[in-house]
């Protein structure tokens, strides 16, 4: 009832018509309204096609190409992991690809020493990678903003020595190479490099409905509710400090099964470069902005065009391969400068204005004829 | 015992560093609130400017003069062409990207415009060292970095609590709305501390790349680390914070090098450690202002 009255009041972007529904309160929670027939159309219409490319993707590209979408959809899946603890939770962490180190090194320690099959180690460095995020979310309690993102800046420095220090790899550098039989293909008719690519896709839809369902569930309104207004939240009977630290769990989990897969898409773990990590961290926190922060698509979308501005910024200009970097950098401050929200936030703006234009014709025709119909606002 | 004061001298050489730009890092973040990540690499390019013009036969005073008032002039312009454009969208995240934007930019292009070689860059101090406690040497370089930035603070301190302007400064970080209704000029202010800023990294970064024997395009990257590491540990809004934390943990890193062989090629981990123990116990740093909030 208030939220229907608080609606007519003042209506939200891309909500419907406000709709009196005198028998049952509406069930469906503020924060996700329902939208108008024509932006569901859209969405259903853009989902299949999407679906349908990722199946035939694989089969479609050469297998280098084929390595560089999974290498996306891994990126994707840290990228969502930061954006639940970053986008929606408001924990800054630029030290995620410590948690992504973590993974990796613990499904390649555990095939090249242990002799395991790949695929069960990819549970072991989720809980690994999840233990950590619980030991890191405790103290980053304490920190806020600006210095939690220093806190865990230092931890993405850090790791390449700690792995350094412990991990003996082949002549003694921290750097592992998994041989190419331990990630062959588990379905015949499927290729190495297609199966590692369905994997990692199955994983990724796997962990981003998942994602989807708990920010939509009391977890996700709780996560918002702290990174909006902490002490509001907790006079409402929020446990801060409970949130947080799930919330640094599950993220550092995402990052850690990234790692894991990066191992399969890569075939190594890499410990000798002292900023590779510090990188990785950066490239997950560029997927969510230029994405789409606080989105659940926006990951996916951000990583898949960090892939492809990085490989198409390699080499475009001849001979100057030291400028890649910097058209890399420019084409960042460019999306930022023309997409602030983010590339899904453009274009759910583009798809409200369209279905505002839809609804005030609806409202129009329904003001002019009978009371409307309920089943409008679904 | 010799060894010892060695190694603490050693360790104070490299905090001075850190110190240094550590402090460009809290003046940008004092008069604007934004976390620059490419503070090291402007005072790359700047860097590699102030050696260029010695190669020309400039004495190295006046190149890092000039360099610096390049530096001043670049770091205005780039606040007000990248920045502020998109310091009013709603993500605060958006003014890091576009510092990670310039970070990958202005690296490479450094690569470009000067070349891959490592180059040498005189020093403006004297060559040598003096005896110091004893048996102990401590170089001349290092001396001087401790002076110039003695200097620094005393002169930013002055600036940024004993002046209008600073006030004016200091009025636009912590609200830049209040501050407009009282007349002050924000945009102006703004400018004036990435370009003060970015004049001081042209300093650190000159004075730096002249204490080594030979630097290149990956000169600022561990610095801006441990310089990072410096200015949280400080209390981010704190000029002697940033000082006395750079030291510590150079002066740290350096003895855990030499005594705590567990921690071999990982020393790092204590200043981190440090870092960590000081913001469990004090959230706002060792100096740093504790803000009240209004719920």
């Amino acid at each position: 009832m208030s939220e229907q009255s608080g609606a007519a009041l003042e209506p939200a972007i891309g909500e419907a018509p406000p709709v009196v529904e005198p028998t049952e309160p509406t069930t469906t929670p503020s924060l996700w309204p329902s939208v108008p027939r024509s932006v569901l159309v859209a969405r259903i219409a853009i989902g299949v096609v999407l679906a349908a490319a990722a199946l035939y993707a694989p089969f479609y590209f050469e297998p280098a190409l084929n390595r560089v979408l999974s290498q996306a959809i891994y990126i994707a899946i840290a990228a969502m992991g930061l954006n639940l603890l970053t986008g929606f939770n408001g924990q800054v962490s630029i030290g995620h690809g410590a948690f992504f180190g973590v993974g990796a090194f613990t499904s390649a320690i555990l095939i090249v020493d242990h002799g395991w099959s790949y695929e069960p180690t990819i549970v072991v460095a989720a809980l690994l990678s999840a233990a950590l995020g619980v030991a890191v979310g405790v103290p980053a309690l304490r920190v806020r903003g600006l210095y939690l993102a220093l806190v865990t800046l230092g931890l993405a420095v850090l790791f390449p020595r700690v792995a350094q220090r412990f991990v003996d790899g082949s002549g003694g550098v921290a750097l592992l190479r998994p041989a190419r039989r331990n990630f062959s293909s588990l379905i015949t008719g499927l290729d190495d490099d297609q199966w590692a690519y369905f994997l990692s896709l199955a994983i990724m839809v796997a962990l981003f409905v998942l994602a989807w369902n708990l920010v939509r569930g009391r977890m996700g309104r709780a996560m918002i509710a702290v990174r909006d207004q902490e002490i509001a939240a907790t006079t409402v009977g929020v446990s801060l400090a409970r949130t947080k630290v799930a919330t640094f769990a599950v993220s550092a989990a995402y990052a850690g099964v990234a790692g894991s897969l990066s191992v399969m898409v890569d075939r190594i773990a890499d410990g000798t470069n002292p900023i590779l990590y510090f990188q990785r961290s950066i490239e997950f926190l560029v997927a969510v902005v230029i994405g789409g922060a606080a989105t659940i698509l926006g990951p996916a979308v951000g990583a898949l065009l960090l892939v492809v501005l990085r490989r198409n910024t390699e080499g475009l200009i001849e001979g100057k391969e030291i400028l890649s970097p910097a058209l890399f950098g420019a084409a960042l401050i460019a999306i930022v400068f023309v997409l602030p929200e983010g590339v899904v936030g453009g274009v759910r703006r583009l798809l409200a204005r369209l279905g505002r234009r839809s609804a005030a014709r609806a409202a129009v025709a329904a003001a002019a004829s009978t009371p409307p119909d309920a089943n409008d606002s679904q | 015992m010799q060894l010892f004061i060695e190694q603490v001298l050693n360790g104070i050489g490299n905090g001075v560093v850190y110190g240094s730009v550590a402090l460009a890092l809290v003046l940008i973040f004092r008069t604007t609130g934004v976390l620059n990540f490419a503070q090291g690499e402007m005072a790359l390019f700047s860097t590699y400017i102030s050696w260029k013009l010695t190669t020309t036969g400039m004495p190295v005073v006046g190149a890092i003069a000039i360099s610096m008032a390049i530096a001043f002039v670049a770091g205005a312009l780039i606040e007000r062409t990248l920045i502020r454009p998109v310091e009013t969208a709603r993500s605060p995240l958006n003014v890091v990207i576009i510092t990670l934007g310039l970070f990958l930019g202005l690296n490479s292009l450094v690569q470009l415009v000067f070349g891959t070689d490592p180059q040498r860059m005189p020093s403006p101090f004297p060559s040598g060292s003096v005896s110091f406690l004893g048996d102990a040497r401590i170089q001349k370089d290092t001396i001087g970095l401790v002076v110039v930035l003695l200097a620094e603070c005393v002169l930013l301190w002055l600036l940024l609590n004993r002046t209008r302007l600073g006030l004016k400064l200091r009025a636009v970080a912590a609200n830049p709305d209040s501050a407009r209704l009282h007349g002050i000029r924000a945009g102006s202010m703004l400018m004036l501390g990435w370009a003060m800023s970015a004049a001081l990294g042209a300093l650190a970064g000159s004075l730096v790349a002249a204490e080594r024997t030979a630097f290149d395009s990956s000169l600022m990257q561990t610095i801006l680390v441990y310089a990072l590491a410096a200015a949280a540990l400080g209390g981010f809004d704190s000029i002697w914070g940033a000082i006395f934390a750079g030291l510590v943990v150079g002066v740290a890193d350096a003895l855990t090098i030499q005594y705590v062989d567990p921690l071999d090629g990982i020393e790092v981990v204590l200043p981190l450690a440090l870092i960590l123990v000081v913001l469990v116990v004090m959230p706002n740093g060792l100096f740093g202002k504790r803000t009240v909030e209004r719920v």
